[in-house]
């Protein structure tokens, strides 16, 4: 896992429109990466789903969500829209699961996906906070995010 | 905004609905559009003890949670709240407004009193004081349900 204090290694992933978005674009903001294992998985949507309902405080505290998986874009939009989400889904897809490698959140196979982790990276893209579930089966509360954020 | 980090689950108080009696028992956090939620549901009310219902609508997910917890809630200020839980999980098929009417004439209650509390600021801010404990308390999937 990343360590907090280290600079974030920047990236640029198709979000779920196809659109190019880098990790640069947030700089002077603070984002939260949220790694997670797949679309459409029961866990996964849970999240995102919790996650969605407190958008508005996280945001007032001022950061954005930024959701990052191994699935292809097209997978991702579909996601989003059956999930009633309008969180940023980025796609990880090629090659496979290069970002969550270089923060340390990718599950190598049989199992080829992210981990549940979450990275805080603050205005001047450093490493602010990190968070590792002890396995993608279980996923933080939103109460985590919130004691991270203060 | 409201303090969303790490806390215990509110003890239950007068305003929460309890359902049977004794010092133990459960609190249930659950989503009234939930099918998990639903399929527990007969299982959860039978039990011994004492079951605290807490509101906790997942919107994005289940759209119409949050007409329906209001419903509940404001069928609970005419005494009828567990009636109209049991009927919702009961029937998850008819949960447009002619439904929720249709349940108001059968439990007996006002309709204009009705209508007008599902839709008043307090009912709204009641169900999302639940939601927001639940999140507090590390709620991640519906039903979440902690000892008392």
């Amino acid at each position: 896992m990343i360590a907090v204090g280290e600079q974030a290694p920047d990236f640029t992933l198709r979000d779920q429109d196809g659109e190019k978005v880098s990790l640069s674009d947030y700089k002077g903001r603070k984002v939260m990466l949220v790694f997670y294992p797949g679309d459409f998985s029961p866990v996964c949507g849970d999240q995102l789903s919790i996650y969605q309902e407190v958008k508005p405080e996280i945001a007032e505290k001022g950061v954005e969500l930024v959701g990052i998986s191994v699935d292809s874009f097209f997978a991702h939009k579909a996601f989003q829209e059956k999930l009633g989400i309008d969180t940023t889904l980025l796609s990880d897809f090629e090659p496979k699961g290069e970002v969550a490698r270089a923060y340390g959140s990718y599950l190598e196979a049989p199992l080829g996906f992210a981990n549940r982790t979450l990275v805080l990276v603050d205005e001047d893209g450093k490493v602010a906070w990190t968070y590792k579930s002890p396995n993608p089966g279980e996923f933080p509360g939103a109460n985590i995010i919130f004691d991270a954020l203060g | 905004m409201a303090d969303l980090g790490s806390a215990s689950i509110p003890p239950a108080g007068p305003d929460d609905h309890v359902r049977g009696a004794g010092e133990e028992g459960v609190v249930v956090y659950a989503d009234l559009s939930c099918p998990r939620c639903a399929a527990d549901w007969p299982r959860l009310r039978e039990r011994p003890g004492r079951l605290v219902f807490r509101h906790f609508p997942v919107a994005s997910k289940h759209p119409r949670s949050p007409a329906l917890h209001a419903a509940a809630e404001a069928a609970g200020r005419q005494g009828r709240f567990f009636e109209m839980v049991d009927s919702l999980y009961a029937d998850r098929g008819r949960v447009d407004d002619p439904h929720l009417w249709e349940r108001v004439e059968q439990l007996g209650l006002d309709l204009d009193r009705f209508e007008a509390d599902r839709r008043s600021a307090e009912i709204e801010a009641r169900v999302r004081r639940d939601f927001e404990s639940g999140i507090r308390a590390g709620v991640t999937s519906t039903p979440g349900v902690f000892s008392l």
